[in-house]
């Protein structure tokens, strides 16, 4: 059997840590999910090569992430290791070892946001922005639409890239009033310089097979035209599956990997997906067979029945509803941006930002810039209910020498006290300062 | 007293081996028409002059099973198979029948879809109407669960009595390669049968009691017996009997080494790691399929002493093919060992010619002839060494699953070379000097791959697996099918697997101080559901790694031949 797309996998399921010996982020998570693919002999398939991951350093998670009270104080070497995996995984495709690649790596990193205290959902480091920061640095400027199909909103990838209008974030996700972490509203659509390069596509409970397909269809699939990406990313969480615990949707592997054939993503992550019998297995063998363009018709959940989980024409209303909002906005996005943001000079948000897995509580106030030579540089003024208190300063990629100037200016201006953090991200010139 | 024999391609070499001491060898062509009577007659000639009753072991590298598969003659094998659900694996060349059955178990081994009894009639009537000789059921996730596999053999048993179930080929995790496993186990079992029962036969009439064990290509050995029912495992022994060999007539060390052997038209290169030789991933590919029988690593590259050395666009070219043998010894076209004749550092039976023979090479290509016979050499050796930068380099990518194990980032690194073959005495300073490492060759390489058969230990590999929630205890490889009992923890299951492996060296008669079988891998995860049951899922790995039954010492006294 010969792959079409050669397909590199790195594959690493960690079998010696977890977050605790019972939490859905164990040794075990990813084990009959190898054991699936190891049965199926996916490794004798021509064009199917294994990798180990990488590790990635701290230098990496600094140019993504404004951790306090630095990197090796909140992340394990785990979350070093999946990052590096995604590091892996841009390698593999950006130096054309391979066509696409599947980065198969516990623990997941989509709600790990700019500022990082700890752990939120599972998440410390964002995996997919700590590799995308990587690879934007060895291979230079790239365009890209990560397209999270976690049940999950993306929050983190969100947060990371919400002033980017070189990232496109896609996130579809179970409507927050009725899952964690509560937000991907529709109208939290970026910031003053990448306003409309946000999309959130929240779907209501019980979405099936056929919403799926609509949503990618008549939102995802017409708005990647347009972007016209380099790199497509899928944040493959897979958590929608009919057999998750945590969440309530109804999508199959056979719709997980017909997604993935349609969407032809250049990069897969995995993130969610805590079904470690009855989803991953099957969802991630579909998922592999139909990046590498191979027949995935055979995939099928053993308790599986198309009956039982075709979603209700409610939900169909409702989901075609929201796409053609959804896309409305995005037509419209200049429009919207004047009406949101006017003319003025800075665009503050202000947020709590909770951390459900390390138990902390978050107030930020994040502040952008509005430049017309850039996208502006920005702030973000932060403290916990635990008395830390930190200030990031991000210059961007492409950044005029005005921001960058101001950037600098500001991180020299504020004043630090007792155990409190002042960071600068330069990410156009790859430079990270802290005191 | 050790007989080992060895059954190459071309030559059957026999040695015969008291306290660790050679004391006859004898080399014979092989009769390509008479396997068994090549091996008769090589055993004969060894124990002419010695006591029968004085013989503990006969070991055998044969290439009967090898030669049936490469040569297509085969039994009409009949194949069931029940997929399942997943991929869709083409299997096209699994003899006379592949009949499918309907029916899955998912990949903890719990029953997803029964078999249907019906289907199973009408295969059968199917396979008699073929007619197949012996047949091979496989099932998906059958080393998880080989009921299924179980009941497709209860229901045909009275009809054919060489039934190959893929469960007990192996326990490692791979469908399609099971499938090729079993085909291949069931293709050859009448084969290696005959030529098994020729042997007892001949054996109990010379009045020799000594077991008779046969080489596999992981560097041990199984007893004939139970080789009856897994003939596949006896399959291309030839590099096993070599670096056994070697692993003989080398001095030990517990450090990262490589071996080459250098024949006349091909190098095998092998690896060790710690002393340990590196195995195949999942298992050796015979015949262009790939399998799950087990096998130390090699890698044959078309580089040899008689390899063809001609200039190709003003390209010096070695290999990869020979055509006949060097000048030096007879033949038409130059060859590295001419090389060697030319540098006075091997002597040939015709070196004149040889030397004129090159000499008129370097001449039409406006070289000095002993810088080409030089050039010659450093290529050849320059080859080695890139082939065996890339196997290192492919080493170092095999998959790992712990963090442990990642950040450990184990690099090989060669401290050694081990050499044996024609050209080795001849080669090893030029090799020591392009792979910088020192080069060290033993006496005796003529019949290394009989010494090879004669001193390797009974080897075995099992995988278990206890899954307490749905109480088993599984072990594959020994058809082990029960309840855990007590056997719930990891070290427990541990000390089951070790007693289980001890067990089977006793079989195949080890005595105590000689039991050497360890853990390679063991796991134990928490299967939580719906989280409040906690229940165990333990895997774990067991083997005999390749060793020596003893140690051969060279006292510096002559050997009969
Ligand atoms: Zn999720
Ligand atoms: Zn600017």
């Amino acid at each position: 059997m010969t792959a079409k797309n050669k397909l590199g996998l790195i594959l690493f399921p960690a079998f010696d840590w977890a977050i605790s010996p019972t939490h859905p982020e164990r040794e075990e998570r990813l084990l009959y999910t190898q054991d699936q693919i190891m049965e199926e002999g996916i490794e004798d398939i021509e064009g199917i090569d294994f990798y180990n991951p990488d590790i990635a350093t701290v230098g990496d998670v600094d140019r993504v992430h404004f951790c306090h009270p630095d990197v090796e104080s909140v992340v394990t070497k785990s979350h070093l290791i999946a990052a590096g995996g995604v590091m892996k995984a841009f390698d593999l495709v950006l130096s054309h070892q391979a066509d696409k690649s599947f980065a198969l790596v516990r623990p997941p990193g989509h709600h790990a946001q700019r500022v990082v205290y700890g752990d939120r959902g599972f998440c410390i480091i964002n995996i997919e922005a700590v590799g995308l920061a990587y690879a934007r640095k060895k291979y230079g400027d790239l365009r890209v639409a990560i397209i999270d199909t976690d049940c999950h909103h993306g929050d983190g990838t969100e947060d990371i890239f919400w002033n980017d209008p070189d990232t496109l974030v896609i996130s579809f996700h179970q409507d927050g009033r009725t899952l964690y972490p509560g937000t991907g509203a529709m109208t939290d659509m970026g910031g003053p310089g990448a306003f409309g390069y946000n999309v959130n596509i929240p779907l209501p409970p019980g979405t099936g097979d056929e919403g799926f397909r609509h949503v990618l269809e008549h939102v995802v699939m017409p708005i990647l035209e347009e972007y016209k990406p380099d790199l497509i990313i899928n944040s493959a969480g897979q958590d929608n599956h009919y057999t998750d615990p945590l969440t309530n949707m109804n999508f199959s592997a056979q719709g997980y990997a017909a997604l993935n054939h349609r969407l032809n993503p250049d990069i897969a992550v995995l993130e969610g997906g805590y079904s470690i019998q009855g989803a991953l297995p099957y969802v991630n063998t579909g998922i592999i067979l139909a990046m590498a363009g191979l027949d995935y018709s055979g995939v099928v959940e053993p308790d599986y029945s198309l009956g039982k989980w075709r979603q209700s024409q409610q939900v169909t209303r409702q989901v075609h509803a929201i796409s053609q909002q959804v896309y409305e906005q995005w037509k419209n996005k200049q429009i919207l941006a004047r009406h949101r943001f006017g003319s003025d000079k800075v665009i503050t948000r202000q947020r709590q930002v909770y951390y459900d897995t390390a138990g902390i509580m978050e107030t930020q106030s994040q502040e952008f810039m509005v430049c017309h030579a850039c996208t502006g540089f920005n702030l973000v003024r932060s403290r916990n209910d635990r008395g830390a208190r930190m200030v990031g300063i991000t210059i961007p990629r492409k950044a005029c020498s005005d921001c960058r100037d101001e950037g600098y200016r500001l991180f020299e201006e504020v004043k630090i006290t007792g155990s409190h953090t002042t960071m600068l991200q330069d990410v156009d010139r790859d430079i990270f300062l802290r005191k | 007293m050790i007989i080992g024999i060895d059954m190459g391609g071309t030559n059957i070499d026999g040695v015969l081996i008291r306290d660790g001491r050679l004391i006859k060898t004898v080399k014979n062509p092989v009769d390509r028409n008479d396997y068994f009577y090549s091996i008769w007659n090589c055993l004969a000639q060894l124990i002419e002059d010695v006591n029968k009753h004085d013989i503990n072991r006969i070991q055998l590298s044969t290439t009967i099973c090898t030669n049936a598969i490469v040569e297509d003659n085969v039994s009409r094998v009949g194949m069931i198979l029940q997929p399942g659900p997943g991929l869709h694996w083409e299997f096209d060349r699994l003899g006379e029948e592949i009949a499918y059955i309907s029916g899955s178990v998912d990949h903890r081994g719990k029953l997803v879809k029964a078999i249907v009894r019906n289907e199973l009639a009408e295969i059968k009537r199917r396979f008699q109407a073929g007619p197949v000789e012996s047949i091979a059921v496989v099932t998906k996730f059958s080393t998880r669960n080989p009921e299924p596999e179980q009941q497709v053999k209860q229901f045909l048993r009275s009809d054919y009595s060489n039934i190959t179930l893929g469960h007990t080929m192996s326990g490692k995790l791979n469908f399609p390669r099971r499938v090729e496993t079993a085909y291949l186990n069931a293709a050859v079992s009448q084969t290696f049968r005959t030529f098994a029962d020729y042997i007892q036969q001949a054996l109990l009439q010379e009045g020799i009691t000594a077991p008779v064990y046969i080489l596999k290509a992981d560097g041990g050995t199984i007893d004939l017996v139970r080789a009856i029912d897994k003939p596949v495992e006896t399959i291309l022994s030839g590099p096993a009997a070599s670096f056994m060999g070697m692993t003989a007539l080398l001095e030990q060390a517990q450090t990262d080494q490589v071996l080459l052997d250098i024949g006349g038209t091909t190098t095998d290169i092998f690896v060790l790691v710690d002393g340990i030789p590196v195995f195949e991933p999942l298992g050796i590919m015979i015949d262009g399929r790939k399998t799950l029988v087990r096998a130390i690593f090699s890698q044959s590259i078309g580089l040899g002493g008689d390899s063809h050395v001609r200039f190709e666009s003003g390209e010096l070219k070695i290999g990869p093919k020979r055509l006949d043998r060097a000048v030096a010894f007879g033949g038409q076209h130059i060859t590295p060992s001419d090389a060697l004749v030319y540098l006075g550092k091997m002597p040939g039976d015709f070196p004149e010619k040889s030397k004129v023979a090159l000499e008129v090479m370097a001449q039409n290509h406006g070289i000095d002839p002993v810088m080409l016979a030089e050039r010659i050499i450093h290529q050849f050796c320059c080859t080695i060494d890139q082939t065996i930068q890339q196997i290192l380099e492919r080493f170092h990518q095999v998959p790992v699953y712990t963090i442990r194990e990642l950040l450990q980032d184990r690099k090989i690194k060669p401290r050694s070379v081990g050499l044996i073959g024609g050209p080795a005495k001849a080669l090893a300073s030029d090799l020591e000097h392009i792979l910088e490492l020192p080069v060290t060759y033993p006496q005796h390489y003529q019949v290394a791959n009989a010494i090879g058969a004669a001193l390797a230990k009974p080897t075995m590999e099992i995988n278990l697996m206890i899954d307490t929630e749905r109480d088993v205890l599984l072990i594959p490889e020994l058809d082990i099918h029960q309840t855990p009992g007590q056997y719930i923890d990891l070290s427990k299951a541990k000390w089951f697997a070790l007693d289980r492996i001890k067990a089977a060296e006793k079989n195949m008669g080890l005595t105590d101080d000689q039991l050497e079988g360890e853990i390679v891998e063991a796991n134990s995860f928490n299967m939580v559901q719906g989280y409040y049951r906690v229940d165990k899922n333990i895997r774990v790995k067991a083997q005999i790694r390749p060793g020596l039954l003893q140690r051969l010492v060279d006292d510096g006294q002559g050997v009969d031949s």
